[in-house]
């Protein structure tokens, strides 16, 4: 039997989207931790990490985005003008945070200023992606083709909430890189920060589980009624055995493990949202078929993707090959 | 916010502003794709030659334009992902509708393109130590390819925009393919594609060719000066001229499927002429219809349109007002690009005639000259791109989808406040950044002066060649 495409589609996106939410999630989490280094090398170890893989890791946001219009084009029309003012600022922080690799090392006489702008950058491109993920759960109004909401729908204290959950998630990602890609005093205190951060984490997950099912009540039925029940009841309980996972790596001093752990929390959360948003790509209003772009469109793509997204997963691990193990900073170009 | 100003921001036309906010931001963002595209292939000359002789000089050479290729490129990224979410933003009719066609068109180029250039650009800029030559020259060979593939996908796109085909229409309104590769291969793309890529590579050269006769004015000794200068000269000798005939060619494409963009590029307004002439200057009056001060020469018009002295051309009054684009905009940008053209002709003639003399390097007045035209491509570029953008004015998908109907459901505060943030944010971010490239092409790009010998090889004092130690 084939899979339908309609489907597989959605896998594929899900899949971008969740490349991009650990890949750009560790960038953007060093981001908001270089303000902890306590010396300029520090500093520069922090964003030398992560300098020579950023840029791919930015990309899948791009497949995502470009995915969407092209395979759900009425989700993309629907959700981009509902988070109208969160994305215009995440793009923004974004440009800062982008350039600031290269500023930095351009201009002694500003290196601070653009260092603050790649922190800042950080710190507002998650939460406002954390701001999007809430807006997306809790749906957004739709009439006619279009979004039918206003221009302040997205703001909401589940929405930020989410936004703070996935700052310090980010935060999470970025202290385990580091943990494997550094050493010495700044790695110590990375072990010490990722153990905060894990707690904190923990603590949002729970937040963000109790409130979910109270944004509505097909959400609770789609939780909490029988035979649902049952099958997702093991849930919490993956959650708990990867959080004493990762708490039990990073007390061991472990340096790849708490990364490898942190990557499986994020996505235990990830498959939970989905649980609540599927079969829908506008929770709610519009399913994954009735905003698919039509067959010919899909299955252009796909023979394509196919192909190529495997040869894009092997040499992106080359890459990361190429700079295995602790950052070494005579390494550069500039 | 005072009421005044929220009244004044309601009364604004908010199809005019996300316009205004598409064409801010995707001039900022072309420039920098179209210096990536052309250093990037420039780079893997560099490298490759690096690799065949040997020579320190263009080793160094890579190093210094390495860092601006960097800077631009993530110029570029960054410029680029905002364009990616504007569609939807504020053109969500026209992401709905058109998205079943370009969405697969730009997620091929992200695919094909994207992801190659930014996974091995990593390898390319730190990997010098860590993987042999071979496989470093690989990368850089991958990211100037895949700057090739990124040209091919969007325009690919820009040009079905232009004259789509391979589409049909469903029922909720939509573009849907019936043809892929009419989709692809549109009309207008082939001459459109050369067109642009020929149009990065000669800005570039012109760039890299400014900075060469920068230090060669400055008396800078090394060879790297005169090697740059050089290369970027051979470059505009070989595609200054050919760039004519492309565009020539793409205009008489244009002339075959948007005859109103040609109108207005030519500034006819007369509904049919017999012998059209063409006008050189002259300031178009779109409310009386006609060119005022019109300075022009007899019947040319019609021959090089028609190629017939008193063929017939269409002018703009044959077609309804509503229909046409911003004449002033589109017949002056034209003027521009073409004047920039013909310019950079004249400097490869000049340059081409002044090597055959043996005074390339060391005529002041011409050297001069070629720093002043450091920046004639990019101009050139951005008002070619006026000319067809504005001229496919006032649809976004030609004769078929009016730009008023391609806007998403916003208010005009919302697209006003989001351009007055990206104004701010391009002016000071992009504004710093060209300040850092024009930087990086002022610092002196020869270490110690090399000594050449009669065919032109270098040897170097003071610089290990061998394997890992030419990093240090």
């Amino acid at each position: 039997m084939m899979p339908d495409i309609v489907l597989v589609w959605g896998g594929i996106l899900a899949f971008a989207v969740f490349a991009y939410v650990v890949l750009d999630g560790f960038d953007l989490g060093i981001g908001i931790l270089v303000p902890f280094a306590h010396s300029d090398e520090e500093e520069e170890t922090m964003i030398a990490a992560i300098a020579p893989v950023w840029d791919g890791n930015e990309t899948w946001l791009v497949l995502g985005g470009g995915g969407l219009m092209a395979a759900f084009p009425l989700a993309y029309s629907v959700l981009l003008p509902a988070l109208y003012a969160p994305l215009i600022a995440m793009l923004l922080a974004l440009v800062f945070r982008g350039v600031a690799f290269e500023f930095r090392h351009r201009d002694p006489a500003h290196r601070r200023a653009w260092t603050w702008a790649f922190v800042l950058g950080s710190h507002v491109a998650a939460f406002t992606q954390g701001i999007a993920l809430g807006t997306f759960v809790q749906g957004v109004e739709v009439a006619d083709r279009a979004y039918a909401g206003g221009w302040f729908d997205w703001l909401t204290p589940f929405s930020v909430m989410t936004g703070a959950a996935v700052s310090v998630g980010y935060a999470l990602l970025g202290a385990c890189f580091l943990i494997m890609k550094t050493r010495g005093p700044l790695q110590e205190r990375m072990f010490g920060m990722a153990l905060i951060l894990a707690v904190a984490v923990l603590l949002f997950i729970a937040a963000v589980s109790l409130w979910t099912p109270f944004l509505s009540p097909e959400l609770s039925a789609r939780w909490f009624s029988w035979p649902n029940i049952a099958w997702l009841s093991p849930v919490p309980l993956v959650v708990a055995a990867i959080a004493f996972g990762l708490f039990r790596s990073l007390a061991k001093g472990r340096e790849g493990m708490p990364f490898v752990m942190a990557i499986l929390l994020f996505f235990s959360c990830y498959a939970g949202i989905g649980v609540s948003v599927y079969p829908y790509v506008v929770p709610r209003t519009i399913t994954l078929w009735a905003a698919a772009a039509p067959h010919e469109s899909l299955a252009f793509m796909l023979v394509g993707t196919v192909i190529l997204l495997p040869i894009i997963l092997g040499y992106t691990a080359y890459a990361y090959w190429v700079f295995r193990g602790k950052v070494d900073l005579s390494q550069t170009y500039h | 916010m005072p009421l005044e100003w929220v009244s004044v921001l309601e009364n604004l036309d908010p199809v005019l502003l996300a316009r205004f906010q598409f064409a801010f931001t995707v001039s900022f963002h072309i420039v920098f794709p179209a210096l990536s595209i052309g250093l990037a292939s420039f780079l893997a000359v560099l490298e490759g030659l690096w690799l065949l002789t040997g020579a320190a000089r263009y080793l160094r050479l890579f190093r210094i334009w390495v860092k601006a290729f960097a800077l631009s490129f993530g110029m570029g990224v960054v410029s680029g992902i905002v364009l990616s979410y504007q569609f939807g933003t504020n053109w969500s009719v026209f992401s709905d509708k058109t998205g079943p066609i370009i969405g697969p068109l730009m997620s091929y180029e992200v695919l094909t393109a994207f992801f190659l250039e930014a996974g091995f650009l990593g390898i390319m800029l730190f990997g010098m130590n860590r993987v042999p030559k071979i496989v470093h020259f690989g990368s850089t060979l991958a990211v100037a390819v895949g700057s090739l593939i990124s040209a091919f996908w969007i325009l690919a796109a820009n040009s079905w925009m232009h004259t789509p085909a391979g589409y049909e229409i469903n029922a909720a309104g939509q573009f849907v393919p019936s043809d892929w590769l009419a989709i692809i291969f549109n009309p207008s793309f082939p001459y459109r594609l050369v067109h642009m890529v020929f149009a990065a590579y000669l800005a570039t050269a012109f760039l890299v060719g400014a900075a060469g006769a920068y230090h060669l004015l400055r008396g800078s000794r090394g060879l790297e000066a005169r090697t740059m200068f050089s290369m970027a000269m051979w470059m505009a000798v070989a595609v200054a001229p050919l760039q004519l005939v492309v565009g020539d060619l793409h205009g008489l494409n244009t002339f075959e499927h948007q005859p109103a963009k040609v109108a207005a590029m030519e500034g006819h307004f007369e509904a049919e002429m017999e012998g059209a002439p063409l006008i050189l200057f002259g300031i178009p009056d779109m409310d009386a219809g006609e060119m005022r001060y019109a300075l022009e020469i007899p019947k040319l018009g019609s021959l090089i349109l028609t190629h017939e002295l008193n063929g017939t051309v269409r002018g703009l009054e044959s077609w309804p007002r509503e229909d046409w684009p911003r004449v002033p905009i589109v017949f002056w940008s034209f003027r521009v690009m073409v004047g920039l053209g013909l310019l950079m002709i004249a400097t490869a003639i000049v340059g081409l005639w002044l090597r055959r003399r043996g005074g390339l390097y060391d005529t002041p007045w011409f050297l001069r000259w070629c720093v002043a035209m450091g920046p004639s491509g990019f101009v050139a570029i951005l008002a070619g791109w006026y000319v067809t953008e504005v001229g496919r004015q006032p649809y976004t998908v030609y004769g078929l989808l009016r730009t008023e109907d391609s806007i998403s459901p916003v208010a005009a505060p919302a697209v006003a406040t989001s351009l007055l943030a990206f104004v701010a944010v391009y002016l000071v971010v992009f504004g710093f950044g060209i300040w850092y490239l024009l930087k990086l092409m002022r610092a002196e790009p020869g270490g110690e002066a090399d000594h050449k010998d009669e065919d032109g090889k270098a040897s170097v004092k003071g610089i290990h060649l061998s394997g890992r130690g030419a990093d240090a």
